[in-house]
């Protein structure tokens, strides 16, 4: 049976524990063999976003040990995927690093691409905007951005359109950003705060009850100016949405 | 100096006028993609754009050799500036030589990288810019803020107002037609009286030694056809080698900047009218330092269309002055820093890296990339504030062994938790200025999971 290793990131460890619960339960009812290796951190990210990417070797190092033992690495945050498979290479390249850059995929990703599932028999009847984090987008590919002239696909709305009695809104602004941008959001907070107050309009404007994204981080930010504001759009992370069903 | 951050805030104080240029930026974006879709081989055209960009800048030395003999054999002269210093220098002798007195300039970045203006004017010549634009922001002493819709700052009813001043147009008239009608023919005037003409150069065609510059406006022809001497400025980095591959540029320029098909004048300059004279002049100013820098060398393929700017989020809620370079938005944040570490070294920091502004870039310059690389390098260079850099030394610490991390997450939590409102919410927790943290929850996944795992374990046991 393949061994699936369980990356739940710093930022979702500490402040919503909730959405890793959602991705273990979910890979659980898959009938996946799922292990959350207890000493993991973080990705590193966080650093190498502020240009501090040396700092972050021991990080990475930390999380290379912890998962290169896995078939596949799974994780509720495209934005962690991106940096580990894209910017894992300022590590030696060992056997090790190679495979956990191969192996480590995003929920979605991981449903649709390796294990090849398109219906979970979700039962989520709410009217739902998907923000499409840019990490899980550009990066992953998890659907084709709007500036490339090519056919459009969305794997995260093939997954949650099969949902039962669920209704996908669409937006203005299919994909634009929300402002988050890791350190971004305080070094620039006027800035991201207003394209965060711009993106939660939008869905606002075409009457979503909800907001889910891959990341959590971009529905941090969200929700972060959704509770300031006294607004009543809830967000939730997509896993939480995908594990609403009966597998 | 004040840093993109706080002219940003400065430019979102007006929040009515800062959505007003988000949707008009918007606007041209989606023209972008409408234009970007008409044609169905456009991803591969980009390919083939960056393919002959990087032909040409490998081969840079023998295609301006090329461009040089071509040019000379056409009965024009050639110039060489290595900096901006030289080239100003240089068009000061080609103006005073011929006892010019009066000038008119169409498009040109790269001479407002140069300063050219303000040093012609210093040595008592009259520079009148004469794209629309451009001319709205000489009037009124600023630096563009686009480089190709340089004065999109700004709204009519301000540019009624400036006419009104400057051109002594109706009081209280905005309507465009009516104020590009007053600029028409003050222009006109200006057209007539000029000895020189200066244009920029949207490609110089090696194999034909032609010049090619792109206008809506006509301006340049205007001017060049006016005006006995003709001098064309250019960066080495506009060097294609020949007309075929112009034609891959021209399809991608305008679609990629305004969203039009092609610019209303592509105008190919030559040689020199009867009795007149055409310069071209070829500037360095850092670039083949650039070209040698193997991380950085990407961002001189830049043809100054302007669609990463359009498209940037970022760019579109803080305006293009807030970037203090001359040329703004992502591919600015690029060359700021190139050309100034100390002095830019925010700009690459001024950016989500969402990665819109690669898939716009015609020529596929991977821009949000080399805005990560930036970051790395100003950290590296120990030039961002003492107090980050320890703090992240301490974060790197922090993160990289479990116990620790697993203990500063605990406090973090029972800090939002516990502490009262207004020590979280302090003037220092820049997050909190408008959003909300995070409700901590008493446990992390990580101590559900142990706890969780260990119930398990003895529920099997007793079991």
């Amino acid at each position: 049976m393949i061994k699936v290793g369980l990356f739940i990131p710093c930022y979702i460890d500490q402040f919503y524990p909730k959405v890793g619960i959602a991705t273990l339960e979910l890979l659980h009812k898959i009938g996946l063999n799922i292990v959350y290796p207890l000493k993991q951190t973080c990705c590193g990210q966080p650093l190498a976003n502020s240009g501090a990417h040396k700092e972050a070797i021991p990080v990475c190092k930390n999380f290379v040990r912890n998962f290169s033992e896995f078939d596949y690495i799974v994780s509720p945050s495209g934005s962690c995927v991106y940096y580990i498979r894209e910017h894992y290479n300022i590590l030696d390249q060992t056997n090790e690093v190679k495979k956990v850059r191969q192996n480590t995929y995003e929920l979605c990703e991981f449903i649709v691409d390796v294990l090849g599932m398109e219906d979970l028999k979700i039962e989520y009847p709410h009217k739902v905007g998907i923000h499409q984090s840019c990490h899980g987008l550009r990066g992953l590919k998890l659907g084709m951005p709007s500036e490339l002239v090519a056919k459009q696909f969305s794997k995260v709305h093939q997954l949650l359109g099969k949902a039962k009695g669920i209704e996908i809104i669409s937006l203005d602004r299919k994909d634009e950003c929300c402002g988050f941008g890791g350190t971004f959001s305080v070094i620039e907070p006027e800035v991201s705060v207003k394209m965060g107050k711009e993106r939660i309009r939008d869905h606002q404007i075409k009457g979503a009850e909800i907001i889910t994204a891959t990341d959590m981080s971009c529905l941090m930010h969200l929700e972060g100016i959704i509770r300031r504001q006294n607004w009543d759009t809830k967000v939730v992370h997509i896993a939480e949405i995908l594990n609403c069903n009966r597998l | 100096m004040i840093g993109h951050s706080e002219k940003a805030a400065q430019f979102l104080k007006d929040e009515n006028r800062a959505d007003w240029h988000d949707q008009t930026l918007w606007m041209v974006r989606q023209k972008r993609d409408r234009a970007a879709w008409s044609v169905p081989e456009w991803e591969d055209l980009r390919e083939e754009a960056s393919q002959i960009k990087n032909h040409a800048l490998s081969n840079l030395d023998n295609y301006l050799l090329q461009f040089e003999e071509k040019v000379i054999g056409n009965g024009a002269t050639i110039h060489w500036a290595s900096d901006a210093q030289e080239f100003n220098d240089l068009i000061l002798r080609i103006i005073q030589k011929n006892g010019a007195k009066k000038i008119v300039k169409s498009k040109s970045m790269l001479t407002e990288e140069c300063g050219l203006n303000p040093f012609l004017e210093k040595n008592g010549l009259e520079v009148v810019d004469t794209d629309l634009g451009e001319r709205i922001i000489q009037f009124r002493n600023e630096p563009p803020s686009h480089i190709v819709l340089p004065a999109i700052h700004l709204k009519k009813e301000e540019i009624g107002e400036l006419f009104e001043e400057k051109l002594k147009t109706a009081k209280g008239n905005s309507d465009p037609q009516y104020l590009t009608a007053a600029a028409r023919s003050h222009l006109r005037e200006k057209f007539l009286a000029a000895d020189v003409a200066i244009t920029g150069v949207n490609f110089a065609i090696a194999d034909t030694g032609t010049v090619v510059v792109c206008t809506n406006e006509g301006n340049a022809d205007m001017g060049v056809h006016a005006a006995k001497i003709q001098i064309h400025c250019m960066g080495i980095e506009k060097i294609i080698p020949g007309t075929n591959e112009l034609a891959v540029f021209t399809r991608m320029l305008a679609r990629s900047a305004t969203g039009q098909p092609i610019t209303t004048y592509t105008s190919h300059y030559r040689k020199p009218k009867a009795g007149g004279q055409m310069h071209v002049v070829i500037v360095d100013n850092g670039r083949s330092k650039l070209l040698g820098n193997e991380t950085y060398r990407n961002s001189l393929k830049c043809i100054r269309c302007g669609a990463c700017m359009n498209t940037c989020p970022v760019y579109r809620r803080s305006g293009g002055h807030s970037y203090n370079y001359v040329i703004p938005g992502p591919i600015g944040s690029i060359l700021g820093p190139d050309s100034d570490i100390n002095k830019f070294k925010d700009l690459p920091f001024a950016s989500t890296l969402c990665g819109s502004c690669t898939n716009v870039c015609p020529v596929k310059i991977n821009i949000h990339d080399l805005l990560y690389d930036w970051r790395q390098e100003i950290s590296e260079k120990k030039l961002l504030p003492l107090s980050k850099r320890y703090l992240m030394k301490i974060v790197g610490k922090v993160l990289a062994q479990n116990a620790l991390y697993n203990w500063a997450g605990k406090i973090a939590r029972w800090a939002i938790r516990n502490l009262p409102g207004n020590m979280v919410y302090h003037q220092i927790n820049v997050w909190g200025r408008e959003r909300e943290l995070p409700e901590a929850p008493q446990q992390s996944f990580k101590q559900w999971y142990t706890k969780n795992s260990l119930e398990r374990r003895s529920e099997n046991e007793q079991g």
